[in-house]
């Protein structure tokens, strides 16, 4: 067994006095598929936004030995975390391409006066930028959207969009909100073969939030499973499916999906 | 239909994509430095007018065309360069170095003016830049011992190194150097990481914060430079007008920049120009056709207000980029003749998520 | 005792401002969209009270007048001008209140009897004074007062306790949801745009006795807009409480600072309150779900 790459010790997030999430512990090792399964309003979410600091909580996370803790939400992105959204967060107002170009911003190394100049190094750094983003293009076969507006896009394009988006920051740990809501049977097909892919030939860590239960078995190394905020089952997709606490947690509430 | 083959990303990134266009931005380069000798004098002012405004639009359009904050309190750093101008040139500064420090100064108060807007915006961020507009007007009218009070200061000829801008001609010359040299900085910054961070900033704050943009820094960078840039465009108005007071730098203007990059075509570049030139162009529409109305309206003092209202209001509704929007509509429609179709440029209807939970 | 009358006559005018950000405040809470055309708005009503005033109707009825016709106004404005933007971002709803308030400054100017002038609106309680151990108010701002706190009274009762009220604050939250969960989405907006605009006529030609009726007597509404951000945006209280605080710092710094503060300290007040408490007194926080 490897060193965790993410490790979430102890994590509580509370709202107003209500406990979205008590005292999760997990680890996520490199190189796996690690996915959070639970019914609505489990604390899946909440858990992201934890690690993304965008919401306070206890507890502590570290990614690669170090804590999070008293870094910015900005300076995530830096470490090589890189995440996607439930509802879809895209710049609407600006191109495919230039979406990817800005995922492409933890890696800017130009300042405000070269760039208002355009100082023969923000050019290179312009052709370096777009042949990493045109080899994300061509990974989730997104060329004949390159330069479309994303507001005009079907929501299945932008699911793959956003995914886009985040692979152009170059992460080595990739938080996917569930990647599936939203897509068709064809569509959901395509985003189980790319977290394949994503995993094992760009070698990029994932934690995913799922509701897809054939997605989750289809992809994940190991799932954990939440209701109401607390841990009830961790292991393998087939060990946590089958864990009766599972089964009650979904039966109980009906949000079966 | 123009099919372009790209081979390169070279050609993505350069600020002419292709032949046609090095064409057309010549011969309006050419139309420029060729206007003095087609132009009487009155005109040629105009124009002169319509690139100062231009430079200020191109400044707001930064800000609140791709930031997304909106200014109601641009007058402000107008003002800001045009007074240090007209003070530094009175001490005999030549142009080129009074100039960088009006935009230097404009650029600290945007700094200033910034602040809140690292914790608020929408219409917050409206009503703090129109308060700090009220009071750069109130500090204008008090601080006579520099600013002249409500007589304001008169400003001498633009002059640097022996050299003396003493005609139309030659002001105009600076003026379009000036804006020429702005307008390519702001396309530089826009095919940049910065310039994008903008755009993050005004489409999705959160996820820009999770693609690694510092919030505080970018908000605060935009509204230096966009400050910065008005302050430039100040620095020129002093000069066109003369003489300065604090009635030019009203919330009023404030309000009519702002409608000039909407009518001109938001979050554009083209948009500033175009709106600066339906400013000073629409005035003189209305002087033309005033005679021609009935005396009641004609000749009511509220013609120009009601006109500027209704085409703000309509360009919102049926056009929401602008003298842009439909030009770009009208060329496309020349291009794909006879192809066009209604609803190529259908915007999309969304509704509205909450302001507060934002 | 000349500290208490800067202070009462700062109250006073504060309630003034608070009049006119109520009714920010009401389109705000229903639609989370600004109204920068509101002192506009409140110059109409002002206009068209006047108009009733000297085709001889008397004072009293003539205020119901002014609020039917504002109240008809608003909904047309709504139905014209708002609806076809209803989702767009707030930028969009500013930049378009703020030409109807051009709009309708132009046109008054063309109006035959309203012009560019300043009119006196007769009131029957203009020039008494009220005298109460030493301090005197002027009646034109006691009615003001009352009606201030009645008027705010009635609207919190109205979103507190009727179901209209209820789901408009509903609709604010999220249109959309709103829409699905089948609350009429944009009749409320209609009906909120009458009440603000019909709020805004009361407004005017409760302050007509006092600041004459003129065509630029909206401006006025700019310093309503601190006070609403000062209460916080979005309520009804904070607008009344917002524009009394302002009312009397202004009346304070009048007499005890330097020329030139008194007009802007309600400014320097807002940016101060929006850079240390940017949701206002009464303000509310929250942070958007994703």
């Amino acid at each position: 067994m490897s060193a965790p790459m993410l490790k979430v010790e102890h994590l509580s997030v509370a709202f107003g006095g209500v406990k979205a999430v008590s005292d999760v512990s997990f680890e996520v090792r490199p190189g796996e598929v690690f996915t959070l399964i639970g019914p609505n309003g489990a604390g899946k979410t909440t858990i992201f936004n934890a690690i993304s600091l965008i919401v306070p909580a206890t507890g502590r996370i570290s990614y690669e030995g170090r804590d999070l803790a008293g870094l910015a939400p900005h300076q995530v992105a830096k470490l090589g975390i890189a995440r996607t959204f439930q509802n879809i967060e895209l710049f609407e107002h600006a191109t495919v391409l230039q979406n990817l170009l800005i995922g492409r911003h933890v890696h800017r190394r130009t300042n405000l006066a070269a760039e208002l100049l355009f100082l023969p190094s923000a050019r290179r750094e312009e052709h370096e930028f777009r042949e990493a983003v045109e080899k994300v293009i061509d990974f989730l076969d997104l060329a004949h959207y390159r330069d479309q507006m994303v507001a005009g896009l079907p929501y299945g394009v932008r699911k793959v969009v956003e995914l886009a988006r985040a692979l152009s920051t170059e992460p080595r740990l990739l938080l996917l909100d569930e990647p599936s809501s939203g897509l068709n049977v064809e569509e959901t097909d395509d985003m189980a073969f790319w977290i394949h892919d994503i995993q094992n030939d760009l070698g990029i860590t994932v934690l995913m939030v799922e509701h897809d239960m054939g997605l989750v078995s289809r992809v994940s190394t190991r799932v954990l499973a939440l209701n109401q905020g607390e841990t009830i089952a961790e292991g393998t997709p087939a060990e946590v499916q089958s864990h009766p606490a599972v089964v009650e947690a979904y039966l109980g509430t009906a949000e079966a999906t | 239909m123009r099919f372009i083959f790209k081979t390169a990303y070279e050609q993505d990134i350069r600020l002419f994509k292709h032949g046609g266009q090095q064409f057309w931005y010549g011969l309006l380069g050419v139309a420029l430095l060729a206007a003095p000798w087609v132009l009487d004098d009155y005109f040629l002012g105009q124009l002169t007018f319509i690139l100062i405004y231009g430079i200020v639009g191109l400044g707001l359009m930064l800000l609140s065309g791709y930031t997304g904050l909106i200014s109601l309190g641009h007058a402000a750093f107008l003002a800001v360069g045009a007074y240090t101008q007209a003070i530094l040139a009175a001490k005999g500064w030549p142009f080129p170095f009074s100039l960088t420090a009006a935009a230097l100064l404009a650029a600290a108060t945007g700094i200033v003016v910034g602040l809140p807007a690292l914790r608020v915006k929408g219409i917050y961020l409206a009503i703090a830049t129109m308060a700090f507009g009220f009071i750069v007007e109130e500090v204008l009218a008090r601080w006579e011992h520099v600013t002249g009070g409500n007589t304001g200061i008169i400003v001498g000829q633009l002059q640097m190194f022996g050299w003396t801008a003493d005609s139309e001609e030659s002001f105009y010359y600076v003026a379009l150097v000036v804006a020429a040299l702005v307008t390519l900085g702001v396309l530089n910054l826009l095919r940049s990481p910065t310039g994008r961070a903008f755009v993050a900033i005004r489409d999705s704050e959160i996820s820009a914060r999770s693609m690694g943009i510092h919030l505080a820094r970018y908000k605060t960078t935009s509204f230096a430079l966009s400050a910065a840039i008005t302050g430039i465009a100040g620095a020129l108005y002093a000069h066109k007008l003369r003489i300065i007071t604090p009635e030019q730098f009203t919330i009023l203007q404030s309000i009519e920049y702002l409608m000039m990059i909407v009518v001109g075509g938001i979050g554009s570049v083209h948009g500033a120009f175009f709106g600066a030139a339906f400013l000073i162009v629409l005035p003189q529409i209305v002087a033309m056709v005033k005679d021609y109305l009935p005396p009641a309206i004609g000749q009511a003092t509220g013609l120009q207000p009601t006109i500027f209202g209704l085409v703000l209001v309509a360009v919102i509704l049926f056009e929401p980029y602008g003298i842009y929007g439909r030009w770009l509509k009208i060329r496309t429609f020349f291009q794909l003749f006879p192809l066009y179709r209604r609803g190529l440029f259908r915007r999309q209807k969304a509704f509205m998520k909450s302001e507060r939970l934002r | 005792m000349q500290v208490l009358q800067v202070v009462i006559s700062g109250i006073s005018q504060g309630l003034i401002y608070g009049l006119i950000a109520l009714g920010f405040v009401l389109i705000y809470k229903a639609t989370e969209t600004v109204n920068f055309a509101q002192g506009e708005l409140m110059m109409l009503g002002a206009f068209l009270g006047l108009t009733a005033v000297t085709f001889g109707m008397p004072f009293w009825a003539a205020l119901p007048l002014a609020f039917a016709g504002m109240w008809v106004i608003g909904i047309l404005l709504e139905r014209v001008v708002l609806r076809p933007i209803l989702g767009q971002p707030a930028f969009t709803v500013v930049m378009v209140t703020i030409g109807v308030g051009f709009v309708a400054r132009g046109v008054v100017t063309m109006i035959p009897g309203w012009g560019t002038d300043t009119h006196a609106l007769a009131a029957p309680f203009k020039g008494e004074l009220v005298r109460a151990g030493g301090l005197v108010v002027g009646m034109e701002h006691i009615v003001v007062i009352a009606a201030t706190i009645a008027l705010s009274t009635a609207l919190y009762l109205f979103f507190r306790f009727t179901r209209v009220g209820v789901a408009m604050q509903a609709a604010s939250q999220n249109q959309l949801a709103a829409y699905y969960m089948g609350i009429p989405v944009r009749r409320l907006n209609s009906l909120i745009w009458g009440i603000s605009a019909g709020v805004a006529a009361l407004a005017g030609v409760l302050l007509a006795p006092i600041t004459f009726v003129h065509v630029n007597m909206g401006f006025i509404g700019l310093k309503a807009f601190p006070a609403a951000v000062i209460g916080g945006f979005g309520s009804l209280p904070g607008a009344l409480v917002g524009g009394v605080i302002i009312g009397v710092v202004e009346s304070l710094s009048g007499v005890y600072l330097p020329e030139g503060f008194k007009d802007i300290a309600a400014y320097i007040l807002v940016l101060v309150v929006l850079v240390v408490k940017p949701t206002g007194i009464f303000g509310e926080t929250a942070s958007k779900k994703v």
